[in-house]
């Protein structure tokens, strides 16, 4: 049985209703789970950008971008180790002030990862943690253990490319010139 | 942009407007509630636009994959939504895995309904994308002309395919300034991919070098309308080449180089070289497990090539060494160019061995028989001559289609419509109509099962109505004779749920007004087959065939490709 890896796929569309239906599908159709993902817009105009991390095999995860890159309205579908992207992550921690208040070294677990703190009530504060998935698990332990969490919600993975090359925009500029269209 | 590019009428209005400005002439079809209005506006247009009612809508479907697999140009199916849209939904799942180019148009419910469970709602959209090339719903006039230029383009472009347009009634009816414009870029779809000269290169190299090359001939060659480039290639390197079964038409079945079918059911020789060959190049095809067998074993010798306009078709199912991708009318011609004229004959002449062995134990048994009942295969061999190799063959899936695949002849192109990639049971009458709008000069022959006819069999409704000169053969054995091989090799013999008690399928011909003769006895076979070719319009020949013939040779499932059972 090959062996599950965690990958990073960028996936550049049109922005269309029904996209990540069809992106989903595809992981949907190799019984793949999707770990995270993340929607937004893109640097482009009328361009999305997916930020998808799964846990797949090596050939799998080849099927999985063959087949995406083949929707009609996808623009590029690549796939990532960590060393190729800058990546990284927010999550908001919703925390019982009595409970935080009763642990002594709290300001000093909170600085010691760079949070920030977004909103303090006599009931909770929020807490905001913005960097690597490893760190925002560890800090989650943490405040878990003294069991001040009420609640936790965390981003799903973001990334760029570490390549000085963009990718995507010289993409669509060699194709508009290969089939003579003029600039956009 | 022209005074009649700015005409205002309803969305219906421009949805045929637009049709006719993509080269739509025929449309298959069935009216209802959700495309009333677009039907409204059709009868203006039957000087432009010819429709065609089908029975039921599947039938809509597979007469539009038939059309456009004999004419090259998408076919069209005009639907209403819910039942009227899902009952499509087997021939787009059939066109996408045969890349046909079809436009499925279906009605469906005014947006202000969409989400409310209104009558007849079914989310076609959402329903139709993963087995569709684009799905697209238009919910507003101001969009059709715009949708319909770029299903019509991505349809026919690259790859081929199925698409579908939902169209709500509000956009039917609204008012809409008619604009339409052909649409031949869309930035994020790349119909024509750049060619890697590099790897052009090492393909001739490859070519070149080899002794024992083997060329697999694919439905991508027809689709790119790349025959003759085929030719010249398969001819200037002296490469023999086997067949897919949707590729069977590419090249006459009488060429020296050319030695028949691929896979499961193919040609033995073809087998055991793919099993021998040292490069094979495969053109067009996508090494479906019918045709490889066992993967693990399949042409573990040879240096692969394969040319192919999908990128995701390279090195999906087997190694291959050297991906050539691009349009296969372009990469043939340029790999010819590099080509050194190389005799091959002793390879060439090594097939000859596996060819006799077959005519031996197979085929000379199967087109004279010493005896006893109607042999499927000589039933095959007698229509494909008495046409003169020349008709079009459309068949249903199982052992017809395998038989008639086997044994019939082909002297043009774009001749063989099969379901291959779906096996659709049912899809042979329905094609076949379409074939014969598509090519109203050439004789359809249309060969199906028991099983198959009666799952389609209500177009024959659409026969009568039209006379659709189909000629259709009937080789009845009163079994899923195809399953039932399985159930006698690998299942014991248990014909669980097999055996079909038919009806009196002359007397069903006639309730449609279709003339039909059944043959028992072969020495009435050419006769009748005269006959059915000599009746204008259309004729239904029944022949009643050995019940428990198998088709042979095979390969048995999971097995090596060039260990092929040749008796059984």
């Amino acid at each position: 049985m090959e062996e599950n890896r965690l990958y990073t796929i960028i996936v550049h569309s049109e922005n269309f209703s029904g996209i990540l239906n069809q992106v989903a599908a595809v992981f949907t159709r190799l019984q793949v789970n999707i770990e995270s993902l993340n929607v937004s817009a893109s640097s482009m105009k009328n361009v999305h950008k997916f930020t998808i991390s799964c846990k797949t095999t090596a050939k799998n995860i080849e099927k999985i971008l063959k087949q995406i890159n083949k929707k009609l309205d996808v623009i590029n579908a690549s796939c990532y180790t960590d060393d190729e992207i800058f990546q990284s992550e927010i999550a908001l921690f919703k925390i019982s002030t009595d409970e935080f208040q009763n642990w002594v070294d709290t300001s000093r677990l909170l600085r010691g990862y760079n949070t920030h703190i977004v909103e303090v009530t006599p009931e909770y504060l929020v807490v905001e943690l913005a960097g690597s998935g490893e760190a925002i698990d560890s800090l989650y332990k943490e405040l878990d253990r003294i069991k001040c969490v009420r609640q936790f919600v965390r981003s799903g993975k973001i990334a760029v490319t570490a390549s000085p090359l963009e990718k995507v925009n010289d993409l669509l500029d060699k194709r508009r010139k290969r089939y003579n269209i003029g600039p956009q | 942009m022209d005074t009649e590019n700015k005409e205002m009428m309803t969305g219906s209005q421009a949805l045929l407007n637009a049709l006719v400005r993509e080269g739509v002439d025929t449309i298959f079809g069935y009216p209802g509630g959700a495309i009333i209005p677009v039907y409204d506006a059709l009868a203006d247009f039957s000087d432009e636009i010819r429709h065609i009612l089908v029975r039921h809508e599947q039938g809509a479907a597979h007469a539009a994959e038939g059309y456009a697999r004999a004419s090259g140009k998408p076919g069209v199916c005009l639907v209403t939504g819910g039942p009227g849209a899902t009952n499509t939904l087997t021939g787009i799942a059939d066109a996408m895995l045969d890349s046909t180019p079809i436009v499925v148009i279906a009605g469906q419910i005014s947006t202000e309904m969409i989400g409310t469970d209104a009558f007849q709602e079914v989310d076609f959209t959402c329903v139709t994308q993963p087995i569709c090339k684009w799905s697209y719903q238009i919910s507003s006039p101001d969009e059709i002309c715009w949708a319909v230029a770029r299903a019509f383009f991505v349809a026919r472009s690259g790859r081929p395919g199925p698409v579908v347009l939902s169209i709500t009634k509000n956009a039917q009816v609204g008012m809409t300034s008619f604009a339409h414009e052909k649409v031949n870029y869309i930035r994020s779809y790349d119909y024509d991919p750049e060619i890697d000269i590099t790897r052009i290169r090492e393909a001739a190299a490859a070519i070149n070098a080899a002794r024992r090359p083997f060329v697999l001939a694919g439905q991508g060659i027809e689709l790119g309308n790349a025959q003759e480039e085929f030719r010249a290639f398969v001819e200037k390197g002296n490469l023999p080449f086997g067949s897919t079964l949707l590729g069977l038409s590419v090249m006459p079945s009488s060429h020296p180089l050319n030695k028949g079918m691929l896979g499961m059911h193919g040609n033995l020789c073809n087998n055991v070289k793919t099993n021998e060959c040292d490069v094979l190049i495969a053109v067009g095809m996508r090494f479906d497990d019918r045709v490889t067998g066992n993967v693990a074993t399949y042409a573990r010798q040879a240096k692969v090539i394969h040319l192919d306009i999908d990128p995701s078709e390279l090195g999906k199912n087997v190694h291959v060494d050297i991906p050539v991708l691009g349009d296969c009318k372009k990469t043939l011609a340029m790999l010819t160019e590099r080509l050194v004229k190389t005799d091959r004959t002793e390879w060439g002449d090594s097939f000859r061995k596996y060819q006799e062995e077959e005519y031996e134990k197979v085929i000379s048994k199967e087109l004279h028989p010493a005896g006893g009942p109607l042999r499927m295969g000589e039933v095959a061999d007698a229509v494909s001559r008495a046409t003169g190799h020349n008709a079009i063959l459309v068949t249903d899936v199982g052992q017809n289609q395998m038989i008639a695949a086997r044994y019939f002849n082909f002297t043009q192109k774009r001749s063989i419509i099969t379901s291959g990639g779906m096996g659709t049971m049912g899809y042979a009458v329905p094609a076949g109509i379409g074939a014969s709008y598509a090519c109203p000069d050439r004789t359809v022959c249309v060969f199906m099962g028991d099983g198959g006819l009666q799952m389609t069999v209500e177009e024959f409704g659409t026969i009568m109505e039209h006379r659709i000169p189909l000629k259709m053969i009937l080789l009845n054995n009163n079994y899923l004779g195809n399953v039932r091989q399985w159930q006698e090799l690998f299942y014991n013999g248990r014909y669980s749920f097999t055996r079909m008690t038919n009806p009196d399928f002359q007397i069903l011909a006639s309730a449609y007004g279709i003339p039909s003769r059944r043959v028992i006895d072969r020495k009435e076979l050419p006769d009748a087959v005269r006959e059915m070719l000599e009746t204008d319009g259309p004729f239904f020949l029944e022949a009643c065939v050995e019940e428990e013939e198998n088709v042979m040779p095979m390969t048995p499932p999971g097995s090596s490709i060039d260990d092929m059972l040749l008796e059984c």
